[in-house]
């Protein structure tokens, strides 16, 4: 990003300082999302097993129950103060799957009450989720889009 | 006195007749806990919100420094305090609650420094004979303003910083020849915002330590001292990153620092287990270790000379998601205690 029209003092510091930065452990981090990040996404699939077995919902119905059951689930250890530590450890692992969204609905919500409801919870709650709604429709449109075209010249 | 370009030196002496320090719960765990004067169980305080909890702390801090020197608020002239909330609110309606006459400051996490350095130029020159100054942070409170809010699981890398939740203050009064029982404000530097270009708001130490080697290699300029003229230079917030790259840049400009007398109140306040990356910030930081652990220290005959570089980023949440870079400042107050 601003790393343009550096003077040359600057440029030098930059480069002391760089030497001391600590690096994130990437590699760590990796091996520590794939198990937050799969381990969530066992529970989910235990989930979506249990909704099959118990209820009459199918594979392509169990979905919607399972992502409100984990959000549920999300809820309760964002307030109980649990999952800003998980996602400490996990990274991505705890961000990218649906409860990860859930926390940063809820954990926006949860900040913002002492705003009051209108223009505290309401106004602010999708203040993280928000980009991710707005370009995740976008997205989803664009791919439609190309795959109406395609299938209209090939077909 | 001006002194050089940027110093004043007060003949006067002006000395620090009180202070008064409160924390936070985590602050409770840390490793300095037993030179708080109140500390709280929860970050609410039994307040409504974050932000009333940070005012309070700020209330507190200056209700213990009149109540050890037994005085009101009448007795004082004047309240110097700032923080990092938008319109330092917290500060204000501290200042409010107290009904002393008030100037609130701004500099980020220097403004411990800025208003002891103040207070010190106002007592010396005859404009009071009493002055508090404190300065004061609260972790969730800064985080809402200038990150995420509280529980949201984004991870932090290990370049970012902890913010203290607690206060610091200090009664500044005339030196009525009372050089032996409390520490003296002997000099001031000023120090100019610094940018080096470093934009990443999870890496402040690396940002302002620059500023802080200016503004001590320009103080021992002025007053034409060496480094080991003091016991201990000490930081406001540099951090683990901030610390080493003083150092280093120190010695690119020809002033080599013991690094045993080179020290950090960020890197004091917590213990090794606590969670902290590269160290603890706010104001309150080095309001709470300076005027509660270090001042301590002196009076145990521990350190003679003293030199507090508190460091401030200048930024705000809005400058650096526009794409600025993060201009800094620092402030050193030097500070003496005679006891042998």
């Amino acid at each position: 990003m601003p790393k343009k029209n550096l003077n040359p003092e600057q440029q030098k510091y930059q480069q002391l300082q760089k030497q001391h930065e600590l690096k994130r452990p990437v590699l760590m981090n990796c091996i520590r999302a794939f198990w937050v990040g799969g381990l969530i996404c066992m529970i989910g699939q235990a989930i979506t097993y249990f909704y099959i077995y118990f209820f009459n919902f199918t594979e392509q119905t169990a979905g919607n129950p399972t992502v409100a059951t984990l959000i549920f689930i999300v809820m309760l250890l964002t307030g109980f103060g649990i999952y800003d530590h998980l996602g400490q450890f996990g990274g991505a692992g705890s961000a990218v799957p649906v409860t990860g969204f859930g926390n940063a609905v809820i954990s926006a919500a949860i900040e913002h009450r002492s705003e009051g409801y209108v223009l505290g919870v309401g106004g602010n709650i999708f203040k993280l989720a928000g980009s991710v709604i707005v370009f995740g429709t976008f997205s989803a449109f664009v791919v439609a889009l190309i795959k109406t075209i395609i299938g209209m010249i090939g077909g | 006195m001006l002194t050089g370009k940027h110093t004043w030196v007060f003949n006067n002496r002006p000395v620090i007749l009180s202070t008064g320090v409160t924390g936070g719960p985590f602050e409770a765990n840390g490793h300095l806990a037993d030179d708080f004067d109140i500390l709280h169980d929860d970050l609410y305080m039994g307040k409504e919100t974050y932000e009333k909890a940070h005012q309070f702390l700020l209330e507190e801090a200056v209700g213990k420094v009149m109540e050890k020197r037994q005085m009101t608020k009448d007795d004082i002239q004047f309240f110097l305090a700032g923080d990092l909330i938008n319109q330092i609110t917290p500060s204000s309606f501290a200042a409010s609650t107290h009904g002393i006459p008030y100037l609130g400051l701004f500099g980020a996490c220097s403004t411990s420094m800025e208003g002891l350095a103040l207070s010190a130029f106002i007592v010396n020159y005859d404009g009071a004979e009493y002055v508090i100054t404190g300065a004061s942070s609260h972790n969730a409170a800064v985080e809402k303003q200038f990150r995420y809010p509280t529980e949201y699981g984004g991870q932090k890398p290990p370049t970012a910083q902890w913010t203290v939740t607690g206060a610091g203050a200090a009664l500044v009064g005339k030196n009525k020849g009372q050089d032996e029982n409390h520490p003296c404000i002997t000099s001031a530097t000023i120090g100019k915002v610094i940018d080096m270009g470093l934009s990443d708001p999870f890496n402040m130490g690396g940002a302002m330590a620059p500023a802080a080697a200016d503004t001590i290699i320009k103080h021992l300029q002025d007053l034409k001292l060496e480094p080991d003229h003091y016991d201990l230079i000490v930081t406001g917030d540099l951090g683990r990153i901030g610390q080493k790259a003083a150092l280093d840049y120190m010695e690119q400009q020809g002033v080599k620092l013991d690094p045993q007398k080179f020290r950090d109140c960020g890197l004091m306040i917590y213990t090794e287990d606590q969670e902290v990356f590269s160290g603890a910030s706010g104001p309150g930081c080095s309001a709470a270790v300076f005027y509660g652990h270090l001042l301590k220290r002196m009076k145990q005959g521990e350190f003679k000379r003293i030199l507090v570089v508190a460091t401030g980023a200048l930024l705000s949440p809005l400058s650096f998601q526009q794409g600025q870079s993060i201009p800094c400042i620092a402030h050193a107050v030097a500070v003496e205690y005679k006891n042998t």
